[in-house]
């Protein structure tokens, strides 16, 4: 039953953001707790302070349907001509139903040439993933995945 | 006995951009199990990786208890020039270990 | 004549090739066994198939420092009586064996451990260790991409036979036998899974729900809990015996040591 309430909270929030925002800067609906759980919000507001996040140049390949949770491979690139001038100087990725919502921050520069980075990660469950890249002019790109932990039938109990 | 496996081309023409995959045995223990006793198993977690080429440091990643046990990391470098890759895993219950690599640098 | 004997080498070409094309298309036709590889997604194939990404490859390479290192009273290592790792090409294929002057079978991780007690007067590493685990990866890896081949060893006979029977029995709250799930309901889905035809390919596997690798005795132990039996004890002959009756109906198959599975 709480599981619903959530799913119908997290759309009524979706909802309000989409009505209120428009163009082609969104602000995603961080700040409103009845959105995305509370902890991620914080962890991301952490992060990013009060500038605005944009959609775009970031993607996040993660396979939508995982076979086991605790291991899921886990890749984020990022456009970027990585260059002294212009280049991605962080990648942090976060999540919203483990025990704490950040995974990693990465810190990269120009001597990376490419602004992707590769990992496994746990998931608990089904949820959604929020990566953020940071640019070396302090603006912030993002990303989001949802991913669907499916639970296998034969689990090794405590022995 | 430190147990790594790095992936980066022993040779690299200059200013192409290579990719470096490492693997390490660690149990990134999230302190949020409890084990068969019933207590919580302290958290034993892999904090820190970091990347040098030739002593310059080039890439950091500051890792979570959601981060995979025998955790996986793959990042990219510009072969600016011949020398060697530092890699350095630091973590709980005073875990260090380091692994070097050479790239020849054409 | 030169151009009625090109005519005919060229007809004979085309009716060996044919043929053969033709044997290879009845061989995939007939079998239609699967391993547990090709029901998993692409993410995970990768996985396995990428030796910096498989984490079992970690246990290949601890497997192979422990090969080199003296051990127990007789201060020998595993290398000094079998020398390189390529004298264990094929020994995980055609495993579990009865050991020279013994009447039983025993599985590859039963070997090492007489080997450590036998030869090197060591205490033997006990079920699940790291240790173990990473020798026999070890020398399972030296067999991967080699047919799994079973020895024609008529002593293995009625192990193999009972091992059949324990594959057929139901047993558990559940009163299901293994050939219900893995023989009869094979590549239909158990909650949200697939479930597999059980063939041993990938063992010791990294199996991502443990987080480590673990041997085929894990496996069976967490099915026979799965169905609420209880697990034979960890050196019961019952395991081997499977273990014999998987690799027959396995044989032929691709060993690919160390697999990877969910």
């Amino acid at each position: 039953m709480d599981h619903q309430m959530d799913r119908r909270r997290f759309l009524a929030g979706t909802a309000a953001t989409a009505g209120a925002t428009a163009g082609a800067i969104v602000v995603l609906p961080f700040g409103s707790a009845s959105a995305t759980p509370e902890a991620m919000a914080a962890a991301i507001r952490k992060v990013v302070g009060d500038t605005p996040i944009r959609e775009g140049r970031v993607s996040l390949d993660l396979p939508p349907l995982v076979e086991n949770g605790s291991t899921v491979p886990l890749v984020v690139s990022v456009e970027s001509p990585m260059t002294e001038a212009d280049y991605i100087k962080a990648i942090h990725v976060f999540n919203e139903k483990n025990p704490q919502p950040g995974v990693f921050t990465a810190r990269l520069g120009p001597r990376n040439g490419r602004a992707v980075v590769g990992t496994r990660i746990k998931l608990g469950d089904s949820q959604k993933i929020v990566a953020i890249a940071e640019t070396s002019g302090g603006q912030f790109w993002s990303a989001r995945a949802d991913v669907i932990v499916t639970l296998a039938a034969c689990l090794e109990e405590a022995t | 006995m430190a147990n790594v496996l790095v992936n980066a081309p022993k040779t690299a023409k200059r200013g192409s951009v290579v990719e470096i995959k490492a693997l390490i045995l660690h149990p990134m223990e999230t302190g949020f199990r409890p084990g068969p006793n019933g207590r919580i198993i302290p958290r034993n977690i892999i904090e820190r990786f970091t990347a040098t080429w030739n002593g310059t440091e080039i890439f950091d990643m500051e890792m979570s208890p959601a981060i995979a046990a025998n955790p996986f990391v793959s990042f990219f470098a510009v072969a600016s020039e011949s020398g060697t890759v530092g890699l350095r895993w630091t973590g709980d219950e005073g875990f260090v270990v380091e692994e070097r690599v050479a790239i020849a640098v054409e | 004549m030169k151009v009625l004997r090109l005519g005919i080498g060229l007809a004979i070409v085309f009716a060996a090739s044919w043929a053969l094309a033709q044997g290879m298309a009845d061989k995939g036709a007939t079998d239609k066994r699967r391993s547990g590889t090709q029901d998993m997604g692409e993410a995970l194939q990768k996985m396995q198939d990428d030796d910096t990404a498989n984490p079992g490859m970690l246990f290949v390479q601890l497997g192979g420092q422990l090969w080199g290192k003296a051990a127990g009273a007789a201060g020998k290592s595993c290398a000094d009586c079998h020398g390189g790792a390529a004298s264990m090409k094929g020994v995980a294929a055609r495993y579990p064996a009865i050991p020279k002057d013994a009447d039983a079978p025993v599985d590859l991780e039963g070997r090492i451990n007489l080997c450590r007690t036998a030869n090197q007067q060591a205490a033997g590493f006990p079920p699940e260790s790291r240790e173990l685990l990473a020798l026999a990866a070890y020398v399972a890896h030296q067999s991967r991409g080699l047919p799994i081949a079973p020895p024609d060893d008529p002593k293995l006979v009625p192990f193999r036979l009972k091992g059949q029977d324990l594959w057929k029995v139901r047993q558990g709250q559940l009163n299901l036998s293994c050939a219900i799930c893995h023989d009869d309901n094979a590549g239909r889905k158990l909650a949200g899974v697939t479930i597999p035809e059980a063939h041993p390919t990938g063992y010791p596997i990294y199996r991502l729900e443990w987080q480590t690798l673990g041997s085929l005795k894990r496996r069976l132990r967490n099915c026979l809990a799965g169905i609420r039996a209880e697990p034979y004890a960890y050196d019961a002959t019952e395991y081997v015996m499977l273990d014999l009756f998987l690799m027959d109906r396995a044989r032929g198959m691709m060993l690919e040591s160390p697999g990877v599975r969910p």
